[in-house]
């Protein structure tokens, strides 16, 4: 299995806020990598430090190119115009040209279940909506790594289960790496097959996600495990 | 009183009645004006998009100027815009002074720092909000300018209204560096200087009447904008409302 994301004692700091301290990690292909962790453990910044959105501070980080992996975020961006042209920019801005990026923006709003809202304006779309179109985006653009920052944290229990549905079709068609960020524990358990505990920018944990739900874990880890079932 | 109300009838009788004199300082201040605004508005957009996007050293010193010249008085542009079309001046040689590009150029100074500033200040917003997503898709920092611009171009549109206001309104720079000379540089504000000056009432308060209205209808213009934006928010959300049923 080859690596897609290589950090090496990797430091990232915010001024006097140090988001991530000396992390290492390796992810290989065709991972489904968990990021959990209580709020600014760290999580967001560790996935922008993988898509190339944040640059280490010191240490070393070797990562798949940008234009090779695709990142969807918790409020997508679209911009004011249709589904369909929305999908089809992220294509355009890849270099595809506007006519067949369209048409494969197309084919890619099918895979969602979108086709018939193509033409609506992305930004009256809902939520899950939303959330499925920037999957099509992604998805349009055939990448090997899929980087999600808490996809389903904002929707409802519904919409929340077609995009979970999208993410396991994504990672399991395409075989791709899926590293996303979540706090729902029962997502976790369905979707990872390993799981990455960060707390104040370190890794405390990184485990089989049987083992992380099963044996035993660092303090830490272990009360957040209990808090977030409880809750 | 009777001055008042006498002038506003002789105005209205001038204005129904198409006077010639006052058509011609009319349309030759629209000219102007959308003339500069064009120009202003062109610039201003690309360098506030620019501004919005860039990272550079002295950017924040670039912002600091960029908004005190918002307050620039008009009577100071028109003298430095004076003193560069003045025979001795470096432009002077264009032979521009006292003529309708010269106050096209006055106006177009005067208005592009508050098209810049405010269209840097609506794509910054946006840049900062969306800008990280943007480059994520693939968009470097002039297709973020460019994307960004468009997406707010709602927001423009109430700027541009805004910027065209501000030109016709003005008097100060036209008044110096277009002479106010009659037929050919006179336009509604310095004439309405003028007509006061000289005791002719009606004619200042008709074109202070056809000033006003420009400025109404374009207020009109930017609530009827907003409303329809507004509208077409609802209706997003309207849809969202009935698919939720």
């Amino acid at each position: 299995m080859s690596a897609l994301f290589e950090l090496d004692g990797v430091h990232v700091r915010y001024g006097a806020v140090h988001a991530l301290r000396d992390l290492r990690l390796t992810i290989g292909a065709g991972e489904r990598v968990a990021l959990v962790g209580a709020n600014g453990s760290g999580k967001s910044t560790l996935l922008r430090v993988l898509h190339g959105l944040a640059r280490p501070s010191s240490g070393r980080a070797r990562c798949l190119p940008t234009n090779r992996q695709a990142m969807l975020f918790q409020h997508p961006y679209m911009l004011r115009t249709s589904a369909l042209n929305n999908v089809a920019l992220g294509l355009w801005l890849r270099g595809t040209a506007w006519r067949q990026a369209r048409k494969r923006a197309a084919q890619a709003l099918d895979q969602v279940e979108m086709g018939e809202l193509a033409g609506r304006n992305a930004r009256s779309l809902s939520g899950g909506q939303k959330q499925r179109l920037a999957l099509a985006r992604a998805w349009a653009q055939s990448p090997e790594a899929l980087l999600l920052d808490e996809p389903t944290a904002s929707l409802d229990p519904h919409s929340k289960r077609e995009v979970e549905n999208l993410m396991q079709r994504f990672s399991a068609g395409q075989s791709a790496t899926m590293v996303f960020a979540s706090h729902n524990l029962g997502q976790v358990q369905r979707l990872a097959d390993r799981v990455v505990y960060l707390d104040h920018g370190r890794i405390l944990a990184d485990l089989p996600v049987h083992d992380f739900f099963n044996g035993p874990l660092p303090e830490t880890a272990s009360l957040f495990l209990k808090g977030e079932r409880i809750l | 009183m009777n001055t008042l109300l006498e002038s506003v009838q002789t105005a209205l009788r001038l204005i129904v009645s198409l006077d010639p004199v006052l058509l011609a300082i009319v349309g030759r201040s629209l000219a102007v004006s959308v003339t500069a605004c064009i120009l202003a508005c062109t610039l201003g957009m690309a360098a506030g998009a620019w501004l919005s996007v860039a990272a550079f050293r002295g950017k924040a010193a670039v912002l600091t100027l960029l908004n005190t010249s918002l307050a620039l008085p008009s009577v100071v542009v028109g003298l430095i815009v004076y003193l560069l079309l003045s025979h001795s001046g470096p432009l002077g040689f264009l032979g521009w002074l006292f003529s309708f590009k010269a106050m096209v150029l006055a106006q177009t100074i005067l208005v592009l720092p508050f098209v810049t500033a405010l269209v840097r200040q609506a794509v910054g917003d946006a840049e900062a909000d969306h800008g990280e997503q943007l480059r994520s898709l693939g968009a470097p920092a002039s297709m973020r300018g460019l994307l960004l611009l468009w997406d707010e171009r709602f927001a423009l549109v109430t700027i541009v209204i805004a910027a065209f206001g501000r030109a016709i309104s003005e008097v100060g720079a036209v008044m110096v560096v277009g002479g106010n000379i009659d037929g050919y540089t006179r336009v509604m504000t310095t004439a309405i200087a003028l007509e006061t000056s000289k005791g002719d009432l009606p004619m200042a308060m008709a074109l202070g009447l056809v000033l006003l209205t420009v400025v109404l209808a374009l207020n009109i213009l930017g609530a009827m904008v907003r409303r329809w934006r507004e509208q077409r928010d609802a209706g997003g959300a309207s849809i969202l409302a009935r698919e939720a049923l």
